[in-house]
């Protein structure tokens, strides 16, 4: 693939004697979305710290945008990547607005530009700023809190969006709407993105593609349906 | 009522000494919070370095404040009498629970809120400033809320090396053996602590994750803090006061007080500046005052100085006294002006009714008690070379029963009260006749003359030449009786200090 965005060649890793991945091939082409699926324990997670540079393989490469993650600045890495923790990790000392305007803070914006980016974010993951922007993310919902995550990881529109588990800690019912919204938003957006989770159904719902990770390598069980 | 009378006579002195109290515990606690929250971040950052740190603080925690403060007086730079040893004491008690509960603050934070910080690109220091240090807000500032609370407390002590603040009203309610003086220092420094411990709390409810009102919370609180220290700092000061007056000091007893008292009106009629030092300590403490110019003048006893202070021979003629006092003085730049008049030698003193009915006149007449009685000291009797040791030398006496040792102004109540038998105090105390004591004969001349002579810094004598001619104007004026009745004005009849100088100047000095 030559448009490819984010690609791991040959990666090996593992924590201490326990190899979590070994030679792992994994392309993802611009605009795609990838969805990883495995039991727990197989290195999902690992796979998308090595992306964000939260982590350095041990052997092979990860190359995003072109680059070797050794050779990116990890902050100027981390800002191209939006990354929705399977903990979400909301700042709780935040207000949801704050906490959706934070990186556009980092990066300089302006205050009014801030504000209006965060209205628009949280319109569309349905949580209008004018009801929910003041409230604290302890008074949200479960799935309220994993609308702002996503909110937040987009907010300065990164062409790269990193999902670890996004719906998994949900009741099956928030799920489903939650898997229906994000296909929903998905159509708006022009990110890359890789998923992983436990769920086959979620897995087929949400990527274009879905590989099986297994003993440290990722198989293409077939293509995509096509919608 | 005597209470709220004797602040209502007092206001003035009241409200130095809370303007100073809050100058002691705010800088402390101010500086020990710019000391103890980088520490508490690499406590909890670093754990091989935040253990031993954490050791230390405790460590400093553990010292009795007393004991704290006299490691501390010898010190160059933080030594000496003063607010600024009183503050780095306070400094070393306030940071242990600064740093601590800034660790445990940051350690309790959910590891997820961190790990999304870090993926979004924030650098180290945007998570210390934007993440970390604003959720462990609540812990630092209940961290900060505790040593302030320690510290007004422990700031009482302070005035024992002459620090000032509320303490003074309870060292002296003490040394008075007064309830009402202890409680006028001890009630304000209750309020103020709870008073501390309200707004704090306040603050640290305002700050906790997810309240309204946070965002004002802590411009509010700071701002706060600023205006205070702004207002305490302007009032009190570090220095021993502005370059024009004159400093005198005291030490910690009624005699002392007034003592100090006169010199300083004496000045004042002169039209002489002066700041008052009084009560500062004991003769040492008193010592290391003037020779480190944290005051210029103070009433000495010609015996304490020579045995006590100088370490010199007891000479018992009173001119050759004066003589070699003024050799060994002069050549620390001390100056010894012209005697009082009074000598308030020690004096072994008993019940009226014992020296009645056993016949006692003279110390040795101690012999036929020996067995039975118990003798009771002041902390200064029991050490000094002109003490115990000495008069159980020279009169060769053996008491059966060791000696109790107090604070030496309750001694002459423990004598009335039965407690002890045989005391050494003050031929000038005010209590003697008030407690119906009788006085012993030295009669083989032990105890050396203690004639009460003004020691003033030379430099300032040379600087300033109507010093001299003011205080010379007191030379041979107080006799033992004139002392004994101003000891027992305020002792007894509980009568104020100033006042009753003021009386005894106006009618043997007028002018």
């Amino acid at each position: 693939m030559t448009d490819a965005v984010v690609s791991l060649l040959g990666v090996g890793f593992s924590y201490g004697t326990h190899v979590v991945l070994d030679d792992l091939q994994l392309t993802v082409g611009a605009g795609e979305s990838v969805a990883l699926v495995g039991r727990s324990g197989t290195g999902k997670s690992t796979v998308l710290k090595l992306i964000d540079r939260l982590l350095l393989p041990d052997t092979g490469s990860v190359v995003v945008e072109g680059r070797d993650t050794r050779q990116w600045n990890p902050i100027t890495l981390r800002r191209r990547i939006g990354y929705v923790l399977q903990e979400i990790g909301l700042f709780p000392h935040l207000t949801v607005e704050e906490n959706v305007a934070l990186v556009p803070r980092l990066e300089g914006w302006p205050v009014e530009r801030r504000r209006a980016r965060a209205h628009d974010l949280l319109e569309l993951v349905g949580l209008p700023s004018s009801e929910f922007g003041n409230r604290w993310p302890r008074e949200l919902s479960g799935g309220q809190r994993q609308r702002v995550g996503v909110a937040r990881a987009l907010a300065i529109d990164p062409p790269i969006l990193l999902m670890d588990e996004p719906f998994g800690a949900l009741d099956s019912i928030t799920r489903q709407e939650l898997r229906n919204e994000f296909q929903r938003i998905r159509r708006h957006l022009r990110q890359t993105v890789i998923l992983v989770t436990h769920d086959m159904d979620e897995a087929f719902a949400l990527g274009d593609r879905v590989g099986v990770l297994e003993r440290g390598r990722v198989t293409f069980e077939r293509p995509a349906m096509t919608r | 009522m005597r209470l709220l009378s004797f602040w209502m006579s007092h206001r003035e002195e009241l409200a130095a000494m809370v303007e100073r109290h809050l100058f002691l515990v705010l800088w402390s606690t101010a500086i020990a919070t710019a000391i103890g929250l980088p520490a508490g971040i690499v406590a909890a950052h670093r754990p091989r370095i935040g253990r031993p740190l954490l050791a230390a603080a405790s460590i400093a925690q553990t010292i009795p404040s007393l004991a704290l403060l006299g490691f501390l007086l010898p010190l160059p730079f933080i030594g000496g009498i003063g607010p600024r040893i009183a503050i780095v004491a306070l400094i070393l008690y306030a940071l242990l629970p600064i740093v601590r509960s800034t660790a445990a603050g940051l350690r309790s934070i959910d590891p997820s809120v961190i790990d999304a910080g870090i993926a979004m690109g924030m650098t180290a220091r945007q998570l210390l400033w934007l993440v970390e240090l604003p959720l462990a807000l609540p812990s630092i500032v209940a961290g900060i809320r505790i040593a302030t609370i320690v510290g007004i407390g422990t700031a009482t002590i302070a005035a024992a090396i002459g620090a000032g603040g509320l303490g003074e009203y309870i060292f002296r309610g003490l040394s008075m053996v007064d309830s009402t003086v202890i409680l006028a220092g001890a009630i304000p420094a209750a309020v103020m602590a709870l008073l501390a411990d309200g707004i704090l709390t306040w603050v640290e409810r305002r700050l906790s994750p997810g309240h309204r009102q946070r965002s004002a919370a802590v411009p509010l609180a700071m701002a706060t803090a600023v205006l205070l220290l702004i207002v305490v700092a302007g009032g009190a000061g570090f220095g021993p006061g502005r370059a024009d007056t004159i400093v005198v000091g005291s030490k910690n007893f009624t005699e002392q007080v007034v003592l100090g008292e006169l010199l300083a009106q004496t000045l004042e009629r002169r039209g002489i500046r002066v700041t008052r030092r009084l009560n500062l300590g004991g003769t040492f403490i008193c010592d290391r005052a003037i020779r480190s110019g944290d005051i210029d003048a103070y009433v000495e006893y010609t015996g304490t100085a020579l045995a006590a202070i100088l370490k010199q021979p007891l000479e018992k003629g009173p001119d050759a006294a004066l003589t070699s006092l003024r050799n060994a003085y002069g050549r620390s730049g001390l100056s010894v002006l012209a005697p009082l008049g009074f000598n308030n030698t020690f004096a072994m003193l008993v019940r009226d009714e014992d020296a009645d009915t056993l016949g006692l006149t003279t110390i040795d007449d101690l012999h036929r008690v020996e067995a039975q009685w118990r003798p009771g000291f002041g902390y200064e009797f029991a050490e000094r070379a002109d003490g115990y040791a000495g008069l159980l030398r020279t009169y060769e006496l053996r008491f059966t029963t060791p000696p109790r040792v107090m604070e030496l102004n309750l001694v002459y109540r423990a004598l009335a009260s039965r407690q002890v038998d045989v005391i050494a105090g003050d031929a000038t105390n005010g209590l003697i006749k008030a407690l119906h004591l009788s006085m012993l004969r030295d009669n083989r001349s032990y105890f050396p003359p203690y004639y009460a002579v003004p020691i003033v810094r030379s430099a300032v004598l040379l600087a300033r030449p109507e010093l001299r001619e003011a205080l010379n104007t007191l030379a041979g004026r107080i006799s033992e009786d004139d002392m004994r009745a101003m000891n027992a004005a305020v002792d007894v009849e509980h009568r104020d200090v100033a006042a009753t100088v003021r009386d005894f100047l106006d009618a043997t000095l007028p002018n």
